[in-house]
């Protein structure tokens, strides 16, 4: 039986130490290393035995990537357009998710799978489905310009205001169903007692419905803000040239430029700056679940 | 009572419409004649017929469920063994380690879990095909599935397995008896969730894919970024409607279990004649 | 306070503060309420009462300003508010659920009307602590409605719709949620409170009982409509109707043909070959008219030996007793098959009692014991 439950422990443990833990170290690791042209592209490797390794490990790339300003410049726009987009997603989100709470009973089911159904389909149609509808001759521009509102058609796709709509657009499922279920809860008599002391139904929305909805809000913004920061696939397909984000910059130094230091330094810098977010997103969700006990 | 404003249902609308409208679009124009996506030349099978004669797609296709079947399925035992441990293992050593790397591929960036599985295998001299996408998408699809099943086994009443084990079955009996029917719904999700991540995945693919085996959101990916292409809206349509189909099937089923069990509880209530 | 008892619905020169006049409420199909008119007068504890889907809900939900009747009008104090808002309305309610807003503070909570009135600073920190005293929860004024007890909660939402001094309270339930101890407690409590603020309350509740207690007057309602509108003595005493007497406490209904006999007086055929029963009604009965004798259990006297001056008295059989500590109910059989509960008061020990299972009885009232009743 202690034989059977250390199995079942070290089955898993063991996997995710090996394909998770050691490759991150290894990351760690390279991003301390030189770059060379051998293969692998860096030094020290292995081989070298290990005092070698630890003495010839340096901070050079992490200089590197802060005295060249493409790489500060990267980080905060990655920021950048990750906030804005998440602020649009739960402007766009949060009337949905409360159209929803408030529909007729029969309808929920229906909604709610139809809001969880595009997360099923591939992500990399979703986003390739922008690029028709967004390009010049697309059916956007189309449609400006047949009903006059544009003569020239507008350059939307290869720019940052594509980007924004494609996140808000693949992402938008994960803002609406943590507010839809915040609201979901709310009890409809919390509103009808705030009017009853003499509150305006608009007044009822910011004082009960707001602050009673805001893990749900929280919960949502989190979702959508930890990968955009990284996003890859959205920012080569929708942005231009002149859209910087770190997850395009890292696959470019890995593939295009084959610098694997640079680029392993990019992600560990990457990472400490998810951490933030993702331990406040944690509190956030430890607190909820407190709450409803 | 709840009132359908105007405001509501305006949201509603705009909200599903924006959802909706860009994939119907999608497959409005795989359809369309011409070579040129965006003018509408008539109706036509065209682009069906050649992404069928296409290998490399055909290939790839193939590469990519053999790659989702294998990895979703280990991930499912790999993901419920790990769901079990997290709620019901008590403590050991390593225990907030082990948690700890359960929720982090949840958040980390693709790029990096697939830089990092690539600098490993590249490190111990594993060469990039088939086998090393699985152990990539195993790796972060079991997280999923442990968090869709400990979810599940969180609300389980323990209480079922403490009466397993009194009546005499031993703990795996009691698991495999007791706790691992009820949760089987979890654990079916879990893999579909996982198979799902796997089709889709493209980036962690591209990491960990060599040139012996592509996968199809790689194929995609290297055909969209010269642009869009009629085949492409050929193939999304293809996908969009099996993931359709799929879910609207497995909707019905758990609609129509749920109906059945309203039924059989209605009949217990009904005296034994 | 004069020495005159309390009852304005008995004053023609009264205007009451609130008028149902003809008022219908329709959901889709559903009548929920059907062509209703009632008054209630300032400074009354009023009570409807009946089971779930009666149409009580409804009513307190159009004086709170949530539903419109459909037709018939509503007034408050001499005005038609069918067109003022729920937050414009000198109403305040407490909810079943009680609705206390969980992300706020007791103190908030209590204040969060006075708020929103604009109300100065200082005067709501005087008002909020006024309420706080009335309710005995200062104590709690900084925690947070899951941080205090049922019984607690309950009094932080009464406080809360309390704080704006509301020409009407309505109160849905509000103890639904308690234990029965703890109910009765508070019934008492409710009405302290109701007294010294003089605040009008009308209490919607499906519990007989809680009606009884609290209310001045209680109107019993059923598919949408009142049945009978009187103090509780009079709904108890006097039921003007089979359904009120069923519903309101226990009652045998003995079901009988009348013959006019003298002034008030009748005699009831109820069965064959039995000699007919005896009851005064100020209502009048046509000869042979089709009438339900309603006696309550506890004006019934059980004897071994046939009473030798009750005008009513019939032999049976006991077929069960429930022992209530208190009390004891007899089902005694008659010979035609029915069973009639009669009531005593145990005022001796248990092993003193001289009736048991199977013995012959004698059940006997009075001529004015029981209600004559039409339907």
């Amino acid at each position: 039986m202690n034989l059977r439950r250390f199995a079942l422990i070290a089955v898993p443990y063991i996997w995710l130490l090996a394909l998770f833990l050691i490759p991150f170290i290894i990351v760690f690791k390279i991003s301390l290393s030189d770059t060379a042209l051998s293969i692998p592209p860096y030094t020290p490797t292995l081989k070298d035995g290990f005092a070698a390794l630890i003495s010839q490990l340096d901070f050079e790339n992490f200089t590197f990537l802060a005295s060249d300003d493409l790489y500060w410049k990267a980080y905060l726009s990655s920021l950048r357009i990750a906030l804005v987009s998440t602020i649009l997603t739960l402007l766009v989100g949060y009337p949905i998710a409360y159209g929803m709470a408030r529909a007729p009973e029969e309808w929920r089911a229906t909604l709610m799978m139809l809001v969880i159904l595009p997360f099923w389909t591939s992500f990399l149609i979703r986003v390739y489905a922008w690029m028709g509808i967004l390009s010049n001759e697309g059916l956007l521009n189309q449609l400006l310009m047949g009903m006059g509102l544009t003569s020239e058609p507008l350059q939307i796709l290869n720019t940052n205001t594509a980007v924004y709509i494609g996140i808000v657009y693949t992402y938008l499922p994960f803002m609406i169903l943590p507010i839809y279920a915040a609201l979901d809860r709310l009890d409809e008599s919390l509103n009808e007692a705030a009017e009853d002391l003499g509150c305006s139904r608009m007044q009822a929305f910011w004082l009960v419905t707001i602050p009673l909805s805001r893990n749900g809000i929280v919960a949502g913004s989190f979702l959508v803000f930890i990968p955009a920061l990284g996003e890859f696939v959205i920012p080569s397909l929708l942005g231009g040239s002149g859209t910087l984000m770190i997850g395009k910059v890292l696959w470019e130094e890995f593939f295009n430029n084959r610098d694997w230091p640079v680029a392993s330094a990019v992600a560990v810098i990457l990472l400490l700056i998810l951490i933030i977010p993702i331990i406040l997103f944690q509190r956030n969700q430890q607190k909820q679940a407190e709450a409803e006990q | 009572m709840k009132r359908m404003t105007w405001f509501n249902v305006t949201s509603l609308t705009l909200g599903f419409a924006f959802l909706y409208l860009p994939m119907i679009i999608l497959v409005i124009y795989s359809f369309n004649a011409s070579k040129l996506v965006t003018v509408w030349a008539g109706f036509s099978t065209r682009w069906y017929g050649e992404l069928l004669q296409n290998e490399a797609f055909l290939n790839a296709a193939w590469v990519t469920i053999k790659v989702a079947v294998i990895s979703s399925s280990i991930a499912t035992v790999l993901g419920t063994m790990a769901a079990y441990v997290l709620v019901r293992g008590g403590r050991f050593m390593g225990r907030t380690l082990f948690s700890g790397m359960i929720y982090a591929p949840l958040v980390m960036p693709e790029v990096i879990t697939g830089l990092s599985l690539l600098l490993l295998f590249i490190g111990i001299g594993l060469d990039r095909g088939v086998l090393t996408i699985v152990l990539a998408h195993t790796t972060f699809s079991m997280c999923y599935v442990s968090v869709v099943v400990s979810s599940r086994l969180v609300s389980f009443d323990r209480s079922l397995e403490e009466a397993a084990l009194d009546l005499g079955s031993s703990p795996w009996e009691a698991f495999r008896l007791v706790t691992l029917p009820i949760i089987a719904p979890a654990v079916i999700s879990g893999w579909l969730l996982a198979f799902t991540l796997s089709l889709d995945d493209l980036v962690i693919a591209s990491f960990t894919a060599g040139p012996s085996a592509t996968t199809l959101p790689i194929k995609i990916f290297s055909a969209v970024r010269l642009g869009v292409s009629p085949e492409i809206n050929a193939l999304s349509t293809i996908m969009i409607a099996i993931v359709t189909v799929g879910v609207i099937t497995a909707s019905l089923v758990s609609k129509h279990s749920s109906l059945r069990a309203q039924e059989d509880a209605r009949a217990a209530e009904r005296p034994a004649t | 306070m004069s020495p005159t008892v309390f009852a304005p619905w008995n004053n023609p020169e009264e205007k009451p503060l609130i008028r149902f006049e003809n008022v219908t409420k329709k959901f889709g199909e559903f009548v929920a309420i059907d062509d209703l008119s009632l008054d209630i007068y300032a400074q009354e504890f009023f009570a409807l009462l009946g089971p779930s889907g009666c149409g009580k809900t409804t009513m307190m939900r159009m004086l709170a300003g949530f539903e419109t009747p459909t037709t018939g009008r509503i007034e408050l104090a001499g005005q038609d508010i069918a067109q003022v808002p729920p937050n414009k309305r000198a109403v305040n309610m407490m909810f079943q659920s009680y609705a206390l807003f969980p992300h706020l503070s007791i103190w908030d909570n209590i204040a969060f009307g006075l708020r929103r009135d604009k109300m100065p600073k200082d005067a709501i920190e005087a008002r909020v602590a006024e309420m706080l005293k009335l309710t005995r929860l200062e104590k709690f004024a900084r925690r947070k409605p899951h941080q205090i007890s049922g019984g607690q909660r309950q009094r932080v939402a009464l406080a809360r719709s309390l704080a704006k001094a509301p020409k009407l309270l309505l109160l849905d339930e509000p103890l639904g949620a308690l234990d029965k101890k703890l109910r009765q407690d508070t019934q008492f409590e409710l009405m302290d409170i109701q007294e010294s603020t003089g605040t009008t309350f009308v209490i919607v509740t499906h519990d007989q009982e809680e009606a009884m207690t609290v209310a001045s007057r209680v109107a019993v309602m059923d598919e949408g409509r009142i049945i009978q509108v009187a103090t509780p003595a009079e709904i108890y005493e006097a039921p003007n109707s089979v359904y009120v007497a069923d519903f309101i406490g226990d009652v045998n209904i003995i079901e009988a043909r009348t013959k006019a006999v003298g002034a008030e007086q009748y005699h009831l055929d109820w069965a064959d070959g039995q000699a007919p029963l005896t009851a005064t009604s100020a209502l009048p009965f046509s000869e042979g008219q089709q009438a339900h004798l309603a006696i309550r259990p506890e004006k019934i006297r059980i004897t071994t030996e046939r009473p030798e001056d009750a005008p009513n008295a019939l032999q049976g059989k006991v077929l069960d007793i429930a022992y209530l500590g208190n009390l004891s109910t007899y089902h005694v059989e008659l010979p035609g098959g029915q069973v009639i509960k009669a009531q005593t008061a145990n005022t001796r020990r248990i092993a003193r009692r001289d009736i048991t299972w199977e013995d012959p009885v004698w059940i006997s009232w009075s001529a004015t014991a029981g209600v004559l009743l039409a339907q």
